[in-house]
């Protein structure tokens, strides 16, 4: 392996700061979520679903950078690439499950207003 | 012809006449793609996961009239499980630096230690459904317990095999050092780790967190 190889292997892992930060912020955005829940912050548990799947997104992403050492150019992009297409997936996948069968769902209810107007 | 002379040598055969393909095939050091092979491995995994999640997502308010997230899951427990779960991903990172120090040792030591935090990760998570089944809430019993049971087990089952394969390592960087090879595994079991401890950010929130405020 030449030197060359060896310092993009060794950037590629992060540092013991590097870890330090991504474990500090992951408890922090960990134990907020928690936090909010357990103690009832918000009245309107709307908001609060709200704010921790914002809090979840986010170290979602911390933990991509500090612990999985994504960036744009490992693996000459292509890593980035990859992860990318799969967030395209899984949104498509979630948003339109959840979309289409709410709509199954909302249609098939048998004590719908416009079924039970066309009852004898 | 007299474009021939332009083309690259590496385009022509000993005749000089053209070649369709390189003459000879492009040099990769042993191992070289592995990373990016193994993190297509884990994007295709995350599709699984994906439509665990929207099953979860479409079945998870399919109660039939059995008990709810609100009357099953204990917050305290799965912050617990949490942060077993976040400590081993540190742990391991710790001996991802010894590795890179060469110190094999430190790197056998924080292998265990991130071994010891998966295996009470499970055991919690273990608990955890004997809990649920002791008190009925079987996957039978409704599609929420179906899509809980799906997308909770199936992570508890890659954290399974995450321990089996930290053990083969720990025996294998035992028997043979931290040669190439192994620091290779231990690349790929890091980011196999390190992505577990992601869909767990996901299971926590969409599934425990979100649970308890319907």
């Amino acid at each position: 392996m030449s030197a060359h190889d060896h310092e993009t292997h060794a950037g590629s892992h992060g540092t013991m700061g590097s870890y330090m930060i991504g474990f500090g912020l992951s408890v922090l955005l960990t134990a907020i979520p928690f936090w909010l829940v357990m103690n009832k912050t918000f009245a309107n548990p709307q908001v609060t679903a709200f704010i921790i799947m914002g809090f979840a997104v986010v170290q979602i992403v911390v933990h991509m950078i500090y612990f999985l050492h994504m960036n744009t150019r490992s693996e000459g992009g292509w890593s980035m690439m990859a992860l990318i297409f799969t967030l395209v997936l899984v949104v498509i996948t979630l948003s339109g499950s959840m979309w289409v069968m709410y709509h199954l769902n909302a249609n098939m209810m048998p004590h719908m207003e416009h079924d039970m107007s066309q009852m004898p | 012809m007299a474009t021939r002379s332009q083309i690259d040598p590496a385009f022509l055969d000993n005749d000089g006449k053209p070649l369709f393909h390189l003459g000879e095939e492009p040099h990769h050091p042993e191992g070289s793609s592995t990373a990016l092979g193994f993190w297509i491995y884990l994007m295709s995994d995350c599709l699984i996961f994906a439509c665990l999640f929207a099953t979860y997502a479409v079945l998870g308010g399919n109660y039939a009239a059995g008990p709810g997230p609100r009357d099953l899951f204990d917050l305290n427990l799965v912050a617990l499980n949490t942060a077993m779960l976040l400590f081993s991903s540190i742990t391991y990172g710790f001996a991802m630096l010894a590795m890179e120090k060469n110190r094999v040792g430190a790197t056998q030591a924080w292998l265990a230690i991130t071994g010891l935090f998966g295996l009470a990760f499970l055991s919690i998570e273990l608990y955890e459904f004997a809990h649920l089944i002791h008190e009925g809430a079987t996957p039978q019993r409704s599609g929420f317990l179906s899509a809980f049971f799906a997308l909770v087990g199936t992570h508890g089952l890659h954290v399974t095999f995450g321990i089996v394969w930290l053990v083969t390592l720990m025996v294998q960087v035992g028997k043979k050092g931290l040669i190439a090879a192994n620091q290779r595994r231990l690349m790929c079991l890091s980011m196999f780790w390190h992505f577990l401890d992601v869909i767990w950010i996901g299971v926590f929130t969409f599934v425990y967190l979100m649970g308890m405020l319907r």
